[in-house]
């Protein structure tokens, strides 16, 4: 029980405490903005909604998301104490308006009611070696899934090729095609390389990385902050209005590929960008974000 | 300068607003998304014509909770994504006798020109903004098809208070959203020669 009670918090906290790197490049973004400028405006209202959800404990965004979840577990557990824990703490979690029900059968249209469902909450799990437990946590909306894309080079509509170059190109590409569209100023995560599935895997992870946290490489790491700057000269700016800040952060992360194909998936995380995690150490609980 | 509103809205009251303004909402409106689109424009039913007259439709799926008394209270209640309406919009704005649409992301060609034609407006919401949003909701009035759409779907005739809004699209063919469309395409067109 102890367990499910655990998660339960790490959603509700997840649903309703934006994290405080979120927060602060949001604070920056307000105070890039001119005064009375509807970007301004937009930002204004976004941090009062963060710091009224988070006094309240009610969800940030009514789009709680679909829950994804990733759990390092020690030597000698078994996935089905953790699929059983996330699984009731989710019902529970709905029950109490953390989260809006958000599992719908495609094929009925039926929702299911509790946010479980066929492969819901998506589950990944990997042992470790340590005695302890880890469990980070996503909450990722619907309208930002839906401008995530993905690109195989070379594409020549863009005149992308096979490098960096290319790479470049179809990111700036994909945050122009999502416009406003993904509750921007958005935070996008890029899987260059494997195949149509780990490339967007691999995007998806970048989302772990806290804002202003820099690949260890410099190729890698220079290109996400030149993208930066340059994203953000798009003028998108929050929710389409036009303004100054249109991406919070880029993060790109790459694996090998097969000889024949060059996928890049680009992810997208709305400015609600909801991440916890919770550690299990010596039957102890903590939280972070 | 922020402008305030009430429901319901005189068209002369609607035309005035230009693409830009920031307005304050206040009275009843109604949340209405794909299951409610479609029915307004294939069945026409006047349950709900009364509460739309002179009214505006908010594009939203709602948390809510039930109280020990029976009545609703909104909990989180940002924005939806507008366009997935835009087949019907024009025509239930015309049929209704809407004054405007609240929602996110903006909408397209056919829309504005039902704004134009029958004097509407687009009010932006900020999305992700579902508590702060929720907390103007002062009242639910009334809630219609709500066994056979579900809570989102549903139609909820709610009261709200200062809801802050952008008009992002007028009744006069502006559309901040097409503006910026072409200027960041000039620019990414700009960054991809680089």
């Amino acid at each position: 029980m102890e367990l499910k009670n655990a998660i339960l918090e790490l959603l509700r906290r997840a649903a309703t405490d934006l994290p405080p790197d979120i927060e602060k490049a949001l604070k920056e973004a307000h105070d890039r903005e001119g005064e009375g400028t509807p970007a301004r405006a937009v930002f204004k209202t976004i941090l009062k909604n963060v710091e009224l959800a988070r006094k309240q404990s009610t969800p940030i965004c009514q789009d709680t998301g679909s829950l994804i979840f990733y759990i390092d577990f020690p030597v000698g557990d078994t996935e089905e104490k953790y699929r059983k824990a996330i699984e009731e703490a989710a019902i529970e979690a709905t029950k109490k308006q953390y989260l809006r029900p958000n599992a719908v059968n495609p094929i009925t249209g039926k929702n299911s009611g509790t946010n479980v469902g066929i492969n819901h909450p998506y589950i990944h799990f990997h042992q470790w070696d340590k005695d302890e437990v880890r469990i980070r946590l996503l909450l990722k909306g619907g309208g930002s899934e839906n401008v995530g894309t993905q690109y195989k080079l070379p594409d020549s509509s863009l005149g992308a090729g096979r490098d960096l170059k290319g790479i470049r190109k179809v990111i700036i590409d994909a945050v122009l095609k999502a416009q406003g569209k993904g509750c921007s100023p958005g935070t996008i995560g890029v899987g260059i390389g494997g195949d149509r599935v780990t490339s967007y895997i691999l995007s998806k992870e970048q989302f772990f990385r806290k804002i202003g946290e820099r690949h260890p490489e410099k190729d890698i790491a220079e290109l996400e902050k030149a993208l930066y700057d340059d994203l953000n000269k798009l003028g998108i700016g929050p929710m389409g209005f036009g303004g100054k800040t249109t991406v919070l952060d880029v993060f790109i992360d790459y694996q090998h590929r097969h000889p024949a194909t060059f996928f890049v998936a680009i992810s997208y995380n709305c400015w609600a960008f909801r991440r916890k995690a919770l550690a299990i150490k010596n039957g102890e609980v903590s939280y972070d974000d | 300068m922020t402008i305030k509103l009430k429901t319901p809205i005189s068209e002369e009251d609607i035309r005035k607003l230009k693409v830009g303004d920031e307005v304050l909402l206040s009275g009843i409106i109604v949340t209405a998304r794909d299951q409610a689109h479609k029915l307004m424009v294939e069945e026409k039913p006047d349950f709900i014509r009364d509460y739309l007259k002179e009214s505006v439709i908010y594009h939203c799926g709602p948390v809510v909770r039930k109280n020990e008394d029976g009545s609703w209270s909104f909990v989180s209640a940002g924005p939806t994504t507008s366009i997935r309406e835009e087949p019907y919009q024009a025509d239930v704005i015309c049929e209704y006798n809407v004054r405007g649409v609240i929602g996110k992301g903006g909408m397209g060609k056919k829309t504005l020109d039902g704004f134009k034609r029958c004097g509407a407006v687009y009010f932006h919401a900020v999305g992700g903004a579902g508590t702060l949003i929720a907390n103007t909701v002062k009242r639910v009035v009334d809630v219609l098809k709500l066994e056979e759409f579900g809570t989102p779907e549903a139609f909820w005739v709610i009261e709200v208070e200062d809801f802050p809004l952008v008009v992002t699209m007028d009744s006069h063919g502006n559309s901040i959203h097409e503006e910026v469309l072409e200027k960041s395409t000039e620019v990414a067109k700009e960054l991809l020669n680089k």
